[in-house]
C-alpha cells in the first residue's frame, strides 16, 4: 500500500494533469459535480455524493454524433466524435463505480456503443472508499462493499493522508506516473478504517432491504399491484431521479438544423418524461403512474431478468435525496417487497 | 406542530366519516422524519400515515387541478403560501373551486433538511422547536441547530396570510416578521451587467434540465408544455452550450411574470440549488414598480397588470431607462 499527505493532494492531481486530463468532484456554485481539474478549483473529494453521477464522463448529458452536408444528389456524413485524449476518473465511490458496470453491459454488449466505448477506453478510474455514509444510503442492499470499491486504483481518505492501492494494469501504469509522490505505509490505517465503516454501513436504515421480491418470475404479480397508483401519485414527472440517478441509460437522438448542415445529437431522456414513448402511432404510456411503475421495474425486474440478476439500482441514494416529493425506490421495495421489508 | 397535527387529523377523520368529503389532500409519513410526501387519504385507516410537521413544505394547490375534477368533494390543507396558488388557479379556471373545501393550517416556517445536513448532523430521528432554537436528535446525540439558518429559502422572507379558507386550524399566533423579500433582488440590481451576467451564468450552467422548477410550479399549468411538444419546433432536452439553458429559465419567467406568486416551489426542488426564484422575484418587482403593488393570488378573480390595460401603462421605454426600479 502507499499513501500521500493530503495536504499534498494537489501536487498529485496538478502531477495527473500533466499528461492526462483529470475529472474529479469539484465544487462550482455551491454544488460539487464531476468537472475538469485546474489550478484553483474547489476540489472537493470529500463530497459523499456529486449530484449528478460521474456516469456523463461516459455518456455526457448532449453530445453531437454526426453531420449530413448535402450537396446536389450528394450526401456526405461526418463523423463529429473527438479524439480522446486519455483521462483519470477521480474519487469515484463504491455505489458509482457499479454503476459503471450496469451502462457497460448495456453500451458495450453487441452492437457496440462506440461513443462510450472510447471513452470508457481512455479512461482510469480511482476509486475512493466511503468512510462516512448516510442514512439515505443503501448500496450493503446490493452487496456493494463501500469500504474497499474496485477500480483500476483504489483509495482511502483520513485526516492525514490519501491511501493508494493499484488493482489493474491500468492503474499501475497511473501508480508509476505520480510514483514520486507516494510513500510506503497505510496497511494498518486502511484496515482500521474499513472495519470502522462496515460498523456504521450496518446501522444504515436501509442496509438490510429485501429485495428476494424482485424476480423476474414476479413479473406480472408486480406491475399488477394496485399499489403503484397510490405510490406515484405525488410524482410530479419531473426527471430529477432519472438525472442524478447513476445506472439511468436512456437516451434520445434528434436531428438539429444548423447553417452547415444537419447534426444528429443524442441527449438523455428520462421514462418520467410525458414524450418518452410517443412513437407514430401513439403513446405506450398514457399516465404518470405508468411511467413510474416503468421506471422501477427497469431497475428491479428487468434489467436484472436480462442481465443475469443484476440490480441496475446501487443504492447511492440520490433519488432519496433529490426527489422534489420524496418519492423514491427504497419506498417502493419497502411497499411490494414482501414482510421482510416491514 | 403535534397538537395542529393531531387536530388536522381528527377533523379529516370527521370528514370522511361523515361523507362531507370524498377525499383529503395532506402529506403521508416517509422513511424519516423529514422526508413527506403530498397525499390522498380516502378511508378513514390510510389516516395513520397523516403527518403534519416541520418538513411539510410541499405546496398542494397544484395537484387540485387534477383532484378537483373527479367525483365527489375533496378537503385540502393549506398553507398561507399555498392558498395564493390556489386563488391563481381557481382564476386561471384550472381548480374547480365548487368541488374544493379548504381547511386552512397554521405554519411556522419549514426546513430544508439539506440545510441541516449541512450542518453537519446526519441519521436525524427529530426536530424539536423552542422558538428560534431547533433541537435536532440523531443516532449521534443532539445538537440544537438555529432556526432562521435552517428554513427552507421560501420561508425566509414569508410574511404570508390566509387568502383563502372554508374553515381553519390555527393553534398558535406566527410572530409578526419585518424582512424584505426584495432584498437579494436589490443585490443583483447593484451589480453591474457584466457581475450579474457572471452570477447566472454561474448559476445557471448547474441546470439539469430534469424540468422540476416548472413542474412543481403551480403557475406552470399548461397541458402541453412548448418544450415538451415534439411539433413545437422548440421541444428540446438538450442544450447546445452550457449556458443555453438560461433561455428555458428567463422564457419561463416571462412566461409565469404577473402570475407567480412567489411560492417558491422552484427553488426548493432545484437539484442544483440554483436561486431560480430570484428570477421570478424580479419580475414582481419590477410590476410593483411600474403598475402599482400587486400580488398575484390574494384574489380568485379580477384583472391583473400584465392582462388589462390602462392609459397609465409603462412605456417600454420607462422599462429601458430602468424607472420599474
Amino acid at each position: 500500500m502507499l499513501k500521500i499527505a493530503k495536504n499534498k493532494l494537489n501536487d498529485l492531481y496538478a502531477k495527473i494533469n500533466e499528461t492526462m486530463g483529470l475529472f474529479i468532484p469539484i465544487k462550482k456554485a455551491g454544488e460539487v459535480n464531476y468537472h475538469v481539474w485546474g489550478e484553483g478549483k474547489e476540489v472537493s473529494i470529500e463530497t459523499l455524493k456529486t449530484v449528478k453521477s460521474p456516469k456523463n464522463m461516459f455518456f455526457p448529458q448532449t453530445e453531437n454524433m454526426m453531420k449530413f452536408k448535402t450537396e446536389g444528389k450528394n450526401l456526405e456524413i461526418i463523423d463529429l466524435r473527438d479524439e480522446k485524449r486519455p483521462f483519470v476518473l477521480f474519487g469515484v465511490r463504491a455505489c458509482d463505480y457499479k454503476a459503471i458496470e450496469v451502462l457497460d453491459k448495456v453500451f458495450l454488449a453487441d452492437p457496440v456503443d462506440s461513443f462510450y466505448q472510447s471513452r470508457r477506453a481512455a479512461t482510469t478510474i480511482v476509486t475512493l472508499a466511503c468512510s462516512r455514509p448516510e442514512e439515505g444510503c443503501f448500496c450493503k442492499a446490493f452487496g456493494i462493499d463501500a469500504t474497499a470499491p474496485q477500480g483500476d486504483v483504489t483509495t482511502w481518505l483520513d485526516e492525514e493522508y490519501l491511501y493508494w492501492q493499484a488493482n489493474t494494469e491500468k492503474g499501475e501504469t497511473l501508480t508509476k506516473l505520480v510514483q514520486e509522490l507516494l510513500e510506503e505505509g497505510g496497511e494498518t490505517e486502511v484496515a482500521a478504517q474499513k472495519e470502522a465503516t462496515a460498523v456504521i454501513i450496518d446501522k444504515l436504515p436501509f442496509s438490510n432491504l429485501n429485495l428476494d421480491k424482485f424476480k423476474p418470475e414476479n413479473l406480472n404479480e408486480l406491475f399488477d399491484s394496485p399499489k403503484w397508483e397510490e405510490m406515484s401519485e405525488a410524482c410530479l414527472g419531473c426527471g430529477t431521479c432519472t438525472f442524478v440517478c447513476p445506472t439511468c441509460q436512456c437516451f434520445d437522438i434528434r436531428d438539429f438544423k444548423t447553417n452547415e448542415g444537419v447534426v444528429r445529437y443524442r441527449c438523455w431522456d428520462s421514462c418520467m418524461y410525458s414524450d418518452f414513448t410517443l412513437m407514430a402511432h401513439g403513446n405506450s404510456r398514457t399516465t404518470q403512474m405508468q411511467r413510474f411503475r416503468q421506471r422501477f421495474m427497469h431497475k428491479l425486474v428487468y434489467y436484472p431478468s436480462q442481465n443475469d440478476g443484476l440490480y441496475s439500482c446501487v443504492g447511492c441514494g440520490r433519488c432519496v435525496n433529490k426527489c422534489p416529493q420524496h418519492l423514491n425506490i427504497v419506498k417502493v421495495v419497502k411497499e411490494l417487497g414482501g414482510k421482510e421489508n416491514d | 406542530m403535534k397538537d395542529v397535527e393531531m387536530k388536522m387529523k381528527e377533523r379529516a377523520k370527521q370528514l370522511l366519516e361523515s361523507g362531507e368529503v370524498a377525499r383529503v389532500v395532506g402529506w403521508k409519513k416517509g422513511d424519516f422524519c423529514y422526508d413527506p410526501s403530498p397525499a390522498t387519504f380516502e378511508t378513514v385507516e390510510e389516516l395513520d400515515n397523516f403527518v403534519y410537521d416541520y418538513f411539510c413544505g410541499a405546496n398542494l394547490s397544484k395537484y387540485l387541478i387534477q383532484i378537483s375534477k373527479k367525483e365527489g368533494k375533496t378537503a385540502v390543507f393549506l398553507k398561507p403560501c399555498d392558498t395564493y396558488s390556489f386563488n391563481q388557479l381557481v382564476k386561471e379556471h384550472r381548480i374547480n373551486r365548487e368541488n374544493v373545501y379548504v381547511i386552512a393550517v397554521e405554519c411556522m416556517a419549514k426546513f430544508d433538511i439539506e440545510k441541516i445536513k449541512e450542518k453537519g448532523v446526519s441519521q436525524i430521528t427529530g426536530v424539536e422547536v423552542k422558538d428560534k432554537d431547533v433541537k435536532v436528535s440523531s443516532l449521534y446525540g443532539e445538537t440544537t441547530l438555529y432556526k432562521p439558518e435552517i428554513l427552507l429559502t421560501k420561508c425566509e422572507t414569508c410574511q404570508k396570510t390566509h387568502q383563502v379558507k372554508d374553515e381553519e386550524i390555527i393553534l398558535h399566533e406566527r410572530p409578526e416578521r419585518d424582512v424584505d423579500r426584495f432584498a437579494e433582488v436589490k443585490k443583483l440590481e447593484a451589480m453591474t451587467e457584466d457581475e450579474r451576467f457572471a452570477f447566472w451564468k454561474e448559476q445557471l450552467s448547474k441546470c439539469i434540465r430534469c424540468n422540476a422548477c416548472r413542474n412543481v410550479c403551480p403557475a406552470c399549468s399548461c397541458v402541453k408544455c412548448v418544450f415538451d411538444n415534439p411539433a413545437s419546433g422548440v421541444a428540446a432536452k438538450a442544450n447546445d452550450s452550457e449556458f443555453e439553458e438560461k433561455l428555458f429559465h428567463v422564457i419561463r419567467a416571462f412566461h409565469v411574470a404577473g402570475r407567480c406568486t412567489d411560492c417558491g416551489e422552484c427553488s426548493r426542488v432545484c437539484p442544483q440549488h440554483i436561486p431560480l426564484h430570484l428570477l421570478n422575484r424580479k419580475f414582481i418587482k419590477d410590476i410593483d414598480g411600474l403598475y402599482g403593488e400587486f400580488q398575484a393570488g390574494e384574489e380568485a378573480e379580477g384583472k391583473t397588470p400584465l392582462t388589462s390595460y390602462t392609459e397609465g401603462d409603462a412605456e417600454p421605454n420607462d422599462v429601458l431607462n430602468g424607472e420599474a426600479k
